[in-house]
């Protein structure tokens, strides 16, 4: 249970996706002019990632990692076909994304009309990907782990740009110098907030 | 396309419009995942800009010539096979050949997959226009994206650790003995951010029509 809840908590402060590995940064920047739209598109974030993550930790584990296939046949074990996780990974995203679509807008309108516009954007938002890479480079030992982690680094990247949001709106009131204005400024402030975050690298879970 | 205008006014264009005007980073806000994460060295950033310019300008072809069979509705799975399966390639190309960089690398070149700017230029240019156009296109981008990289690449390898490409420049021009110190926070994440902004901040001072109105 400690161990799961270290995972989170480092999921989310010390392995931000926004800040310490610059992961879904065209979507952190395009959507996040209001705070309301900004909070639509992390939440769609972390659905995805909450789903995508355990599917392909079963797909590495009993597929793609070298002698996971012995559970079909004693002749697989050295059969390694990691090579062909970028794609795997890829299809299961671009699909889930899909599915969740259709199924949202068939079971719950609302949530539909609220999270809908952002679904497409995410199939390819680096976080979703980052995130499956990451589980593959960090190995995981349960498929519980790989979801806290999925579900973690979705609400990092939650935090991250509701913040970013938040300051955008504020700021339009600034006096910010006009060759500054817009892209500039919010790429400065990100590195500021990243400051701030790498504060958190000291704890050691 | 007859070969006398292979190299016409328009070409030319779509070739130099990338590196400033439309700079795939600093305008279109696209590929900014990788164009920071990995610009801790030289080596790595001129590597990954390669690899971008691989995948991208053979995407760009290939969607190009595909572009009157291929179904809206499934068009972006379609381009995400394509650009994955280039991506492999060039995954396992570097395996081979640069192994310490493709490590350092790590999850970034699978990232090249959803690198905003090949999913960008693939919409926007790669499904309306020819392939000659598709692949200058395509080379356009990757040099405007190449040059910010590098750019970033420079300064925060030169001040961070005082070395280009590996060699210690600034040792070697006796800089240290004057009192000068690596600025460490260089090399850390956000710092990364904060020179893009200021190469942003550069251009659009030179170039009064990038500026964003209010």
């Amino acid at each position: 249970m400690q161990e799961l809840a270290n995972i989170f908590i480092k999921s989310i402060f010390i392995d931000n996706m926004v800040f310490a590995y610059f992961l879904g940064m065209c979507s952190y920047l395009a959507v996040s002019k209001t705070v309301k739209t900004s909070v639509g598109m992390g939440f769609a974030v972390v659905f995805v990632l909450g789903i995508t993550i355990p599917i392909n930790y079963l797909l590495e584990n009993y597929v793609l990692k070298e002698g996971a296939l012995v559970w079909l046949s004693e002749e697989f074990t050295t059969v390694d076909l990691s090579f062909l996780s970028f794609i795997m990974f890829i299809a299961v995203i671009a699909s889930m994304v899909q599915l969740v679509e259709m199924v949202l807008e068939k079971f719950s309108p609302a949530l539909y009309s609220s999270l809908g516009i952002f679904l497409p954007l995410i199939a390819v938002n680096c976080a979703i990907l980052g995130g499956s890479l990451f589980m593959q480079e960090r190995a995981y030992t349960t498929i519980i782990e790989a979801t806290v982690f999925g579900l973690g680094s979705g609400v990092g990247w939650f935090l991250a740009i509701v913040g970013i949001a938040a300051i955008r709106e504020k700021i339009r009131y600034s006096n910010v110098p006009p060759a500054l204005r817009g892209l500039g400024i919010t790429f400065i402030i990100t590195g500021l907030m990243g400051i701030a975050f790498m504060s958190f690298m000291g704890i050691k879970l | 396309m007859s070969k006398s205008n292979l190299l016409s006014k328009r070409t030319k264009q779509l070739l130099s419009d990338p590196l400033n005007d439309n700079n795939p980073i600093t305008v279109q806000v696209l590929g900014i995942c990788s164009a920071l994460a990995i610009t801790v060295q030289l080596k790595p950033a001129i590597v990954m800009a390669l690899s971008v310019m691989v995948v991208l300008s053979v995407a760009n072809v290939i969607i190009s010539l595909m572009r009157k069979v291929i179904p809206s509705r499934i068009r972006i799975i379609v381009q995400l096979v394509v650009v994955a399966t280039l991506v492999i390639i060039v995954d396992q190309v570097l395996r081979a050949f640069v192994y310490d960089v493709s490590k350092e690398l790590s999850v970034f070149v699978g990232l090249i997959i959803t690198n905003c700017i090949i999913m960008g230029r693939l919409e926007a240019f790669g499904m309306a226009n020819g392939p000659w156009d598709s692949f200058m296109d395509g080379l356009g981008n990757s040099f405007g994206y190449a040059w910010i990289l590098i750019a970033v690449a420079f300064f925060r390898e030169l001040l961070g650790s005082g070395t280009l490409f590996g060699y210690p420049v600034l040792e070697s021009l006796g800089v240290y003995e004057l009192g000068y110190e690596n600025n460490g926070m260089m090399i850390l994440p956000p710092m990364a951010l904060i020179t893009v902004g200021v190469i942003i901040w550069i251009q659009r001072i030179k170039n009064i029509k990038l500026v964003e109105s209010k």
